[in-house]
């Protein structure tokens, strides 16, 4: 093949004008194309990375981080490496000399009620123990063991030091335990007591929110997608403003839309009453409990519901249906049998799409679920600004990030990632 | 479905009518929310609610006493001159950035391509709530935590994959021999890019660059993990508001948002259709 091209050279390989094999500049310059666009990528790579991807790989290192006990009292972490918690006996003077030398230091570094805060998680009551503690530690004379009992009596139980000795190392499962429910006791890995069980039912509430408000999403999609697909150009490109208007308006105007109808003095409930279907005594409670959250949730992913439905029913020809039609199916059997199969990816791609959305959403719930109807977000923001115990909102966050990530894979799968349209 | 044909029997009929007024109900579910703070938020009183003098449309019962207060109340125009200061910066890093980078993953060949782009379009996948949590661990780890720059930073990160996706859509219909024509007539590649191919991919640039735009300005998660009180933006004013002192200006401010949506939303339309035109997709 190459002999046909002018070729001087006389042993068959092909030439570029200076000399060089035509191979050897192709890939040349398909390293430099390959160069240069990865350096178009670079900033904007760099910059994801910088500004999200290692925040998250920071939360995710949270939710096992545990430096603070050993950073805190590193004697004490020594010295109750010899000490067996199965022994039933407190430990000795030494392990309470390393740890009045570390908790007087930690006094002065004002670090002791940070470190009671963290154990408090593992056992409540450790946080009031390290307060109590912490001003007397500093006229502690030997022997310390009983210095420390006379101040609390607590130090002297196996429990208070089993709980430090088990919060010592670097890295700890603990913040996943409770995120489960579960914690760590002298017997192994068990559940908290019945009453004390929230994430789980938390998670649980969450997915089942979800998965209805997938579902009216759905069926009131549907509908919609099916009529705007069937309507010449000109009139479903008019309805698409009422798709894409709601779609376009800023989520908390919305949400705010909401409260102020479902309210008991609102516009429904004052409609109702109007029309005599409710008395004006005992108006319907709509707002702050899980209608309030399922009606405007909905509201809210309804056009994301509807918009990768219709991209897909767009596609299905008409043909199918008039053909099945032709054959003698009734309109029912040519929709259900022909028409809907065709319209399953759509389905797929909506009530995915709609449902991650939901999963992780925090504004609404919080301002129109009241108790009932909060997410497993709200106690992810309740543990970051209010209660500080970062490493469990860490953990709980990687368990929803984790969920998340594994429908994503899915909606991949079925979508693509790529096939993401907007508008 | 679109019309009846003339055989059409009595259950067809019927049914075709009562299709089209469960598909009426659903398009009211979706925008009476939206026109009904309209009116209410014109209300003279303080409630939520149509007072009989704004049934009767007694000029009496409406009144700009909302609006008025919120141009006059400090705390929202802080909270305006905020979001309005914070959502260009974010946009225009977000808009750079993501068309450099749909420029650079057009192209074809492009190592790892697709791990670059879910890294890329990770911000948008991740729930609101986790990519707040990383970012506040994370920035008050490195001081950004409650500054200006911080904010600016997360929402830029929020909103370049909209970005990627608009302007590679755009690109998707770009001839590449434009750019070999415009190299042979002797144009460097700056010359090239800037005369030759930003123009055709401007739609795409301005839709993805609004998109980044009312990610930043609509923004709340982040922002109240990651701003301080200096950095209260118009949304966080909102979400205070709802859940403290609910007052009736906060329907005002709605229905101002409500008009940029609309704004926005004609501003993408127009553009779709130049684009598509220019594609030759339609008679236009």
């Amino acid at each position: 093949m190459s002999s046909t091209i002018s070729d001087p050279a006389s042993d068959g390989v092909v030439r570029a004008a200076d000399g060089t094999p035509l191979k050897q500049r192709l890939n040349r310059a398909l390293r430099r194309e390959k160069l240069r666009s990865f350096l178009l990528i670079l900033p904007l790579l760099a910059f994801i990375v910088l500004s999200f991807i290692m925040p998250i790989a920071d939360m995710l290192f949270r939710s096992v981080e545990n430096q603070i006990v050993e950073e805190t009292i590193p004697l004490t972490v020594v010295a109750l490496k010899e000490w067996d918690p199965a022994s039933g006996e407190a430990p000795g003077e030494e392990v309470f000399a390393a740890f009045h030398a570390d908790f007087v230091q930690a006094f002065k570094d004002k670090k002791h009620t940070r470190l009671g805060l963290r154990l408090n998680y593992d056992e409540p009551g450790m946080s009031g123990l390290f307060r109590k503690t912490g001003r007397p530690s500093t006229k502690m004379q030997p022997p310390y063991k009983e210095a420390f009992i006379k101040v609390d009596e607590d130090w002297g139980t196996v429990e208070t030091w089993a709980v430090i000795k088990q919060a010592s190392p670097a890295y700890t499962d603990g913040y996943f335990l409770n995120a489960v429910d579960a914690h760590r006791t002298a017997k192994g890995i068990e559940m908290v007591p019945e009453n004390e069980r929230i994430y789980l039912f938390l998670f649980g509430r969450t997915m089942f929110l979800s998965i209805v408000i997938t579902m009216s999403c759905l069926l009131l999609g549907y509908p919609i997608a099916f009529l705007l697909a069937s309507l010449p150009l000109r009139s479903s490109n008019m309805l698409m403003i009422l798709v894409l208007l709601p779609f376009w308006t800023s989520l908390l105007v919305r949400t705010s839309a909401w409260k102020v109808l479902l309210q008991q003095q609102g516009v429904v409930n004052d409609f109702l009453v109007w029309i005599g279907l409710v008395n004006d005594a005992d108006r319907l409670i709509m707002i702050n409990n899980q209608f309030g959250t399922i009606v405007a949730m909905t509201h809210i992913l309804l056009p994301f519901m509807i918009l990768p439905l219709f991209s897909v029913m767009k596609t299905i020809s008409p043909n199918y249906v008039r053909a099945a039609k032709s054959l003698g199916a009734n309109d029912w059997t040519a929709f259900w049998k022909v028409y809907f199969p065709q319209s399953i990816p759509g389905i797929g791609a909506g009530a995915i799409l709609v449902f991650i959305l939901s999963i992780g959403y925090y504004i609404t719930p919080e301002l129109v679920g009241g108790t009932s109807g909060i997410f497993i977000s709200n106690r992810i923001a309740y543990h970051i600004s209010t209660s500080l115990n970062w490493g469990l909102a860490a953990a709980l966050g990687t368990i929803l990030l984790a969920l998340v990530m594994l429908l994503f894979y899915v909606y991949d799968k079925i979508v693509g990632i790529d096939n993401v349209k907007l508008g | 479905m679109s019309a009846l044909p003339p055989y059409a029997s009595k259950a067809q009929i019927t049914w075709h009518y009562t299709f089209r007024a469960i598909c009426g109900l659903i398009f009211f579910f979706l925008i009476f929310p939206i026109i009904v703070i309209m009116p209410l938020s014109f209300n003279a009183e303080n409630f939520f609610t149509f007072t009989p003098k704004m049934l009767a449309l007694d000029p009496e019962g409406y009144s700009l006493k909302h609006y008025q207060d919120f141009f006059t109340n400090p705390d929202w125009q802080q909270a305006l001159w905020n979001s309005v200061s914070i959502a260009p910066v974010a946009t225009i890093v977000a808009t750079c950035l993501g068309t450099l980078a749909a420029i650079g993953l057009s192209q074809s060949h492009v190592p790892f391509k697709s791990a670059i782009m879910a890294i890329l379009i990770s911000p948008m996948i991740v729930p609101l709530i986790i990519s707040a949590a990383g970012m506040y661990f994370f920035y008050s780890r490195i001081g950004l935590q409650g500054t200006y720059w911080g904010v600016v930073l997360a929402h830029a990160a929020l909103g370049t994959p909209f970005v990627i996706i608009t302007v590679t859509a755009t690109l998707v219909g770009f001839d590449r021999s434009l750019i070999r024509a415009s190299a042979s007539m002797g144009a460097n590649p700056v010359t090239t890019f800037f005369k030759v191919q930003m123009p055709l991919i401007l739609p795409g640039v301005i839709s993805g660059a609004l998109f980044a735009f009312i990610t930043s300005f609509d923004e709340v998660v982040v922002v109240l993990f990651l701003g301080s009180a200096s950095q209260k933006t118009l949304p966080w004013q909102m979400f205070t508001g709802l859940r403290e002192q609910i007052s009736p200006t906060i329907l005002a401010v709605a229905t101002l948002l409500v008009g940029i949506s609309i704004l926005l939303l004609t501003t993408l339309e127009l553009l779709r259709r130049r684009s598509e035109r220019l594609r030759g997709l339609s008679p236009g």
